[in-house]
């Protein structure tokens, strides 16, 4: 399975995910500059962590508008699997690829540690090889993370099971204190409606070797090589 | 010609950003301030007076790029000077 890494500038985990993806067995991961216009023969995107344009304007404002933004919107129209983490999150938000946006932590600090997630449904090409309830451990690395949608689209979410990923306790108990960043519900991953463009601002992609502190992302892209997994 | 844009944050989101302006300016002893929210103001030099077409354009600028629909609002101005 071949994936692009998309560069922008300023995107500064491209390494983490590339490195991330060729570890695993039959998978491999090219860099692609924003200034491109094809993604022909690649099989997934992902859109990795940094700070796209410096932030300008606001999280990823305009790296929304470079020039490989329409190859990656049609590749999630044509059902390719497209994920965004952290800052890729934040551009899929502003591309409207995925509902809601990413806003300034509640606490104004930028934090950097590690959280634990709960898986809220395996039923995703990004989770499926996951159990529900499943909790997993991996860093965040963020200041504007805080997950936000209005009312209609949070119930829409919920109800079409597009939360992948809640902040919880290492228990997989919801709570304030396990919330990094003030975001709505403890809400740290969503899916498209289609299910396959998924953010998130958790770094799956710094927890992939138990030298990094934790093993528990690699799931991640382990279960977007399952390709028996049929949305 | 000039147009200015006026970008805060909708109502329903929370700003701490403008919490913490808050509390610095009540720290400052001024009771009398019930809330800041803080927003972005931009200002654009234009060549000229712009058309129907191009003031058309501009706001579907300023809801696209300038601002973020899902969280914020924008105010657009237009004057001579």
């Amino acid at each position: 399975m071949k994936f692009a890494v998309i560069r922008f500038p300023g995107s500064n985990c491209d390494q983490d995910c590339q490195r991330s993806i060729d570890a695993l067995p039959g998978a491999s991961a090219e860099y692609v500059w924003h200034k491109e216009t094809s993604l022909a023969g690649y099989d997934a995107m992902v859109l990795p962590g940094g700070f796209s344009y410096g932030d300008y304007l606001r999280c990823g404002a305009i790296a929304r508008f470079s020039p490989i933004m329409p190859a990656v919107r049609a590749a999630a129209a044509e059902g390719k699997l497209v994920i965004g983490i952290c800052n890729g999150f934040q551009i899929l938000c502003e591309a409207g690829l995925l509902p809601g946006a990413l806003v300034r932590n509640e606490k104004l600090h930028f934090v950097c540690r590690d959280t634990w997630l709960r898986v809220e449904t395996a039923e995703t090409p990004f989770t499926n090889r996951c159990a529900a309830g499943d909790i997993l451990k991996i860093p965040v690395a963020h200041g504007e993370g805080r997950y936000t949608a209005d009312t209609e689209t949070l119930a829409e979410l919920n109800a079409n099971g597009q939360v992948v990923l809640r902040y919880t306790e290492a228990n997989g108990q919801v709570s304030p204190a396990a919330n990094p960043n003030g975001s709505m519900e403890n809400i740290a991953g969503v899916c498209n409606a289609a299910r396959n463009v998924f953010g998130l601002m958790p770094h799956p992609d710094r927890a992939t070797e138990q030298r990094l502190g934790s093993e528990d992302g690699r799931v991640i892209f382990e279960s977007m090589l399952n390709l028996s997994y049929v949305a | 010609m000039k147009a200015t844009v006026v970008v805060m944050p909708k109502a329903s989101v929370l700003d701490p950003q403008g919490v913490a302006v808050k509390n610095a300016v009540h720290s400052l002893g001024l009771a009398a301030v019930e809330s800041i929210r803080v927003g972005k103001v931009m200002e654009i030099e234009l060549s000229g007076p712009l058309d129907a077409a191009g003031e058309k354009q501009l706001h579907t600028i300023c809801h696209e790029l300038l601002s973020n629909p899902v969280i914020e609002d924008y105010r657009l101005e237009i004057s001579a000077s």
